[in-house]
């Protein structure tokens, strides 16, 4: 018998295929396509302590294998996502990893204090790639400081031992710098990587053709990336599980993050593509691992990373 | 927010024919049981560009007409416009070849009860919704009036079988190449008075769209629209295709077209207002 299970810090799951951060909706749009239990997990778009309107159209553009987008974070705000979407993930049978979102060190503090009694979830994904007001808007996950700051105040809010997963943003000069100092901040895990900036001009217009000038590029364009980060944090900090993201279309993409490091991965922007994406690279990623000759998924996480013998 | 899209399946299609008209094409698709559950004003959502396509979004296009035919499987109708290399790469396929397709997706426009007076309003090939609207209607009882309009003649979409549901077709185009010389606004308000219109839908540019919200405000008459934002999903989990639409709680809200549109009902639409957040929309700061 294939095992297929994974953990990411102390959590437990079934499989290793999840659904990336603000690429599912609230579970209810892809329920019709197939049933969420087939999941590792499913991640929740990244919540925010109040509602968030999000910035205006255009917020997408298509790119060579990839899109940008500039959603900024619209949604309903902690306390109608808890009353409404979590109870009908539950509902589900869903495994839930909770993704939050602040604009300042207090903001994942209140957060993850919203979050510390409430049932049913598996783990908290941190996404520290938003804008700090309190640091002229600079990105959380891109300084050492604060990205050490925000996953502290989430440590010694949580309680209990809901794993904390720091997610971080590749465009920095050393992810591994700072994946060392959220995980001394106490993050259990990593969720590597998050969208990269960039931007397109719109040639008729001559002006940047999204609304909010820039965008995070995803997609299959920034699947290197992707390996690379994974690559690099797995080789500074082999104990620290790894939640990989970029650009997995198919089983094999999948296999590629897991070589490199990943223990479990996210699916998005290829679910706009395909509603059951997640599904078809889950069943393919099976296939991959048994034809390549392992008999369990754990003993493939890394595996790029092993030594070269000589015969 | 129960049954998102439940009629909606994702299949392997055919396509059965793909035929140029005008500057479009149109092109019927085998479809199978989910034919049957389109209705008027609802979308697909086609994979384009192969296999190891680049192109890594689906497209999204309006109904045209829909077939149930029992149990040899259903056809799909749609009009494309080739506009970039999605659309352009879509027409270019032959008979035979088979495509991803979602169907039917999003809103449908709201059929009335009594039979009323409907005036139907298409910009280019935002007609195609609007045949299969108009035989409801008439099955309805309704009086059905249409308006077509747009740049040139070739991007009139305007088939036979289609013109013989309604009771009068006027058709403009800015450059006069057929009917009147103009835009679809400037015989609204004449129509809209001698045939004493109850209710207006409309589909076409986003433009077109708002200036006829603006004439139906003025005259007082109801206004259902299908919106055309840019989809990155067309099903409800990426959020790109927005627009603020004022609830009937009286907050304003960006809303997904995919799901709680393309039909919208137009005088809750929060018009020109690309590019920026209204004021007050919920959730702004
Ligand atoms: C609800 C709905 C109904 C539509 N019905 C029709 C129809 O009946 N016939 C028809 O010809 N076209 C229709 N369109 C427009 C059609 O989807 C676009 O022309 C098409 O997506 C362009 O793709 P492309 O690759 O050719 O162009 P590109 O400009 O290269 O497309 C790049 C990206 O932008 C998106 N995009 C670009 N223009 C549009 C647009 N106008 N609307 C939505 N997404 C866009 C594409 O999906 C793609 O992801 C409809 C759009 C929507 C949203
Ligand atoms: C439309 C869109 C919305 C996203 N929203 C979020 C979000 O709310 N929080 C987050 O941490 N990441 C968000 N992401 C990033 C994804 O979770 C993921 O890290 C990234 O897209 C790379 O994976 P992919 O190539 O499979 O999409 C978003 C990505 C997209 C395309
Ligand atoms: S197109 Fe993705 S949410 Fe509407």
């Amino acid at each position: 018998m294939f095992n297929f299970r994974t953990s990411l810090g102390q959590a437990e799951f079934e499989n290793p295929i999840f659904t990336a951060s603000g690429c599912a909706g609230s579970g209810k749009e892809l329920a019709q396509f197939f049933d969420l239990t087939e999941l590792g997990a499913v991640v929740t778009k990244s919540i925010m302590l109040k509602a968030r309107s999000g910035r205006a159209t255009p917020r997408m553009a298509e790119t060579p294998s990839g899109m940008l987008n500039s959603i900024g974070l619209q949604g309903p705000g902690i306390d109608l996502f808890l009353e409404k979407d979590i109870p009908w993930l539950r509902e589900q049978g869903a495994r839930i990893v909770v993704s939050i979102a602040g604009e300042s060190v207090e903001d994942y503090a209140i957060l993850a204090r919203k979050l510390r009694a409430v049932q049913g979830i598996s783990a908290l994904e941190v996404n520290i790639s938003c804008p700090n007001v309190e640091n002229r808007g600079q990105v959380f996950a891109c300084q050492p400081a604060t990205a050490r700051a925000a996953i502290e105040a989430v440590r010694r809010n949580i309680g209990g031992d809901l794993p904390i997963i720091a997610k971080l943003t590749p465009d920095v000069t050393s992810i591994v710098e700072i994946a060392e100092e959220v995980v001394a901040a106490g993050a259990d895990a990593l969720a590597l990587i998050n969208t990269v900036l960039g931007m397109v001009i719109d040639i008729n217009t001559m002006r940047p053709k999204l609304a909010g000038k820039t965008g995070g590029l995803s997609g299959p364009a920034i699947r290197p990336i992707a390996v690379r980060a994974i690559y690099q944090v797995h080789e500074a900090l082999p104990n620290v599980k790894i939640l990989g993201m970029g650009g997995v279309a198919s089983g094999r993409d999948a296999l590629e993050l897991i070589l490199a490091g990943a223990s479990a991965v996210s699916v998005g922007t290829a679910t706009f593509g395909n509603p059951t994406a997640v599904i078809k690279i889950k069943e393919e990623l099976q296939n991959e691992l048994i034809a390549h000759g392992f008999d369990s998924l754990r003993e493939a996480v890394g595996y790029a990373h092993r030594k070269e013998v000589n015969l | 927010m129960m049954g998102i899209n439940k009629n909606a399946s994702q299949v392997i299609a055919e396509i059965v024919s793909n035929k140029k008209v005008g500057a479009y094409h149109h092109m019927v698709f085998a479809v199978g049981e989910l034919a049957k559950f389109a209705k008027p004003g609802n979308f697909v959502a086609i994979a384009v560009g192969g296999e190891s396509s680049s192109m890594v979004l689906r497209r999204a296009f309006a109904i045209y007409r829909a077939f149930d035919r029992g149990t040899n499987g259903g056809l799909l109708e749609i009009v494309v416009a080739p506009h970039g290399a999605g659309s352009t790469w879509l027409t270019n396929q032959s008979v035979g070849f088979k495509v991803d397709l979602i169907a039917p997706l999003g809103t449908a426009f709201g059929i009335p009860t009594e039979p009323i007076r409907a005036l139907l309003v298409g910009g280019g090939y935002g007609s195609a919704p609007l045949f299969g609207l108009s035989e409801v209607l008439k099955n309805r009882g309704c009086r059905v009036d249409m308006v077509l309009g747009a740049s040139t003649a070739m991007k009139i979409y305007a088939p036979l079988d289609g013109k013989r549901s309604v009771s009068s077709l006027t058709i403009t185009t800015e450059d006069g190449t057929t009917g009147i010389t103009g835009k679809v606004t400037d015989v609204l308000p004449g129509i809209i008075e001698t045939n004493q219109i109850d209710i207006i839908y409309s589909c076409g540019p986003m433009g077109m769209l708002e200036a006829i919200n603006q004439i139906a405000a003025e005259l007082g008459v109801v206004h259902q629209c299908a919106v055309e934002e840019a989809m990155a999903c067309g099903i409800g989990v990426c959020m790109t295709c927005v627009l603020p639409i004022r609830g009937e709680d009286g907050e304003i809200r960006m809303v997904r077209s995919c799901i709680d549109g393309p039909v919208v009902d137009g005088s809750s639409v929060i018009w020109g207002s690309k590019r920026q957040i209204p004021e007050g929309t919920w959730g702004a700061n």
